[in-house]
């Protein structure tokens, strides 16, 4: 069995590039998510986000370049490094006709949960999820979901942890804790966490370090709570707005 | 290769059907009215033909056989359609799950579904028809394996076209084996047949099996070099079934078509 590297990165990613035909979708983008480290990956719709989600979690092959999840090899270890990996995006629900509880028992098996009946239990408390054990995924309401999603998602404590837009469908005091949730589990577990949002006030309430991509290239890349400033915007919302409409209008000097 | 992967694929299967009266049905309805059907017609055979050959093993257990094999078949799809209805790949294809494990899982669910099935004929087709399968001997074993292996291969292979060309497909896969018996030899001799479909029909190692069945009933020696060679074939084709599957999820994989697999094409 392949040994899982304790280095500080917990992704790699190297010259990263997708086309489909004439289109380029991702193009040569290079980043890494550090142990403990949340890191933020914005941009518009269309910029390459989801494309460059989908690449990490193996279910799109790049057109060039490399991806190392704790210094395993995605292209040619594929399952020991998803193995270390998981995710919930809002695209992606959980087969809606298995109850909440079978749900998790399948996707711990698959991820060879040890001691997954109390794996389940810690997590349907920690989600608040108890009442709905025996309930089917799909009668739940959008935000019951997306609390069984990050379970799920926390299932075999992933050294990376991807989540695509996970509190868009929650009510603000939920969203408040499930944020603190993911902070605590980044700050306290053994990995780190690439997380997408539309939400600028908690992508600088959460994130450590954020990546703008635009058409495909990472743009700018700093620290949420001063890039706005460095860039001579108000909030990182403004920044956002400049991003997705005039990206060659931005002052690209503080970028690295 | 990992075994508790495997049977997270089968314990999703189990949830799914225990639970659900319209997933239960099909595997005793289809098969019970196809046994009750042509049980009744070689009854009637047997009456009105002056010849003296007893139709209940030549029809009835030819039919039993088949249906065995279109339920191997329907139990890999049905297990891959799960996925499929609830657009489940993302989930599934983004975890450490194999691809070998993913179809071991589909396998295993349909030698489960297909068993309860094969039950419910042979107690029909006995208890009810009277058919004896000690006509067959010991070749009933084969005459089994072969089928499984021929519907394991058919199975993945359709799954292979659905994941490759998107949910609407799943039509194509139903009038498989229909389009597939007449060359099958499932009611007559494969001599029967015009010299084309005869050519057509040595493809196929289900042929082999009826022929075996109806030289065994009508006392002639037992085939085995036919059978052996139609095992070999089956094996072959589930060989190549796994590489189809393997290449349309390549395939997917390098497209996005998983990530995207509702919207049926990425182009």
């Amino acid at each position: 069995m392949l040994q899982v590297a304790q280095s500080t990165e917990v992704l790699s990613v190297a010259g990263l590039r997708k086309r489909y035909r004439d289109t380029v979708a991702v193009d040569g983008i290079s980043f890494a998510v550090a142990r403990n480290e949340i890191v933020g990956l914005l941009g518009p719709n269309g910029a390459g986000k989801t494309t460059t989600i989908n690449m990490v979690l193996g279910v799109l092959a790049p057109t060039a370049g490399s991806i190392q999840i704790e210094g395993v090899d995605l292209a040619s270890h594929r399952s020991e490094a998803l193995g270390c990996t998981n995710f919930a995006a809002v695209y992606a629900p959980l087969p809606g006709n298995l109850t909440v509880e079978q749900n998790l028992r399948i996707f711990g098996l698959i991820y060879r949960v040890k001691n997954l009946p109390e794996r389940i239990a810690t997590l349907l408390q920690r989600f608040d999820l108890e009442r709905f054990r025996k309930v089917k995924y799909g009668v739940l309401s959008s935000g019951e979901q997306t609390r069984v999603a990050l379970a799920k998602a926390m299932l075999n404590r992933p050294h990376l942890l991807l989540l695509d837009e996970p509190t868009v469908s929650l009510d603000p005091s939920v969203a408040r804790e499930i944020r603190e949730q993911i902070r605590e589990y980044a700050s306290q577990g053994p990995g780190g966490v690439l997380w997408t949002s539309h939400n600028m006030h908690e992508v600088e309430d959460v994130c450590h370090r954020v990546l703008f991509l635009s058409r495909g290239k990472i743009l700018l890349e700093g620290n949420p709570k001063t890039l706005a400033r460095e860039h001579g915007k108000q909030s990182l919302e403004e920044l956002f707005i400049t991003v997705a409409r005039e990206p060659l209008a931005l002052d690209l000097r503080h970028t690295l | 290769m990992s075994l508790t992967r495997t049977a997270a694929i089968v314990l999703r299967q189990f949830y799914l059907t225990r639970g659900s009266f319209s997933r239960v049905l099909p595997m005793f309805v289809w098969v019970g009215v196809d046994m009750v059907l042509w049980g009744f017609i070689t009854r009637y055979l047997n009456a009105v033909t002056a010849s003296g050959i007893n139709f209940v093993p030549r029809l009835l257990g030819t039919v039993l056989l088949w249906d065995f094999f279109i339920r191997v078949m329907q139990g890999i799809t049905m297990a891959f359609f799960e996925d499929v209805w609830s657009r489940n790949f993302l989930n599934f294809f983004a975890t450490p799950l194999r691809i070998e494990e993913y179809v071991a899982g589909l396998v295993l669910s349909s030698i489960a579904t297909s068993t309860v099935s094969l039950a419910v004929m042979l107690v029909l087709a006995t208890m009810v028809f009277g058919l004896s399968f000690f006509v067959y001997g010991l070749l009933l074993l084969p005459f089994i394996l072969v089928l499984f292996l021929c519907g394991i291969a058919l199975g993945v292979f359709a799954s292979g076209m659905v994941l490759r060309l998107g949910p609407a497909t799943e039509w194509f896969v139903w009038p498989i084996p229909a389009l597939l018996s007449p060359f099958a030899g499932v009611f007559y001799p494969l001599s029967t047949l015009p010299r084309w479909m005869q050519a057509m029909a040595h493809l196929l190692p289900q042929s082999y099996v009826f022929e075996a069945m109806r030289t065994v009933i009508s006392g002639g020696t037992a085939p085995v070099a036919a059978l052996a060679w139609a095992g070999s074939l089956a094996i072959v084709y589930v060989l190549v079934a796994c590489w189809f599957f393997t290449r349309m999820y390549q395939y997917a994989v390098r497209t996005g078509l998983v990530a995207r697999y509702s919207a049926e094409t990425v182009s």
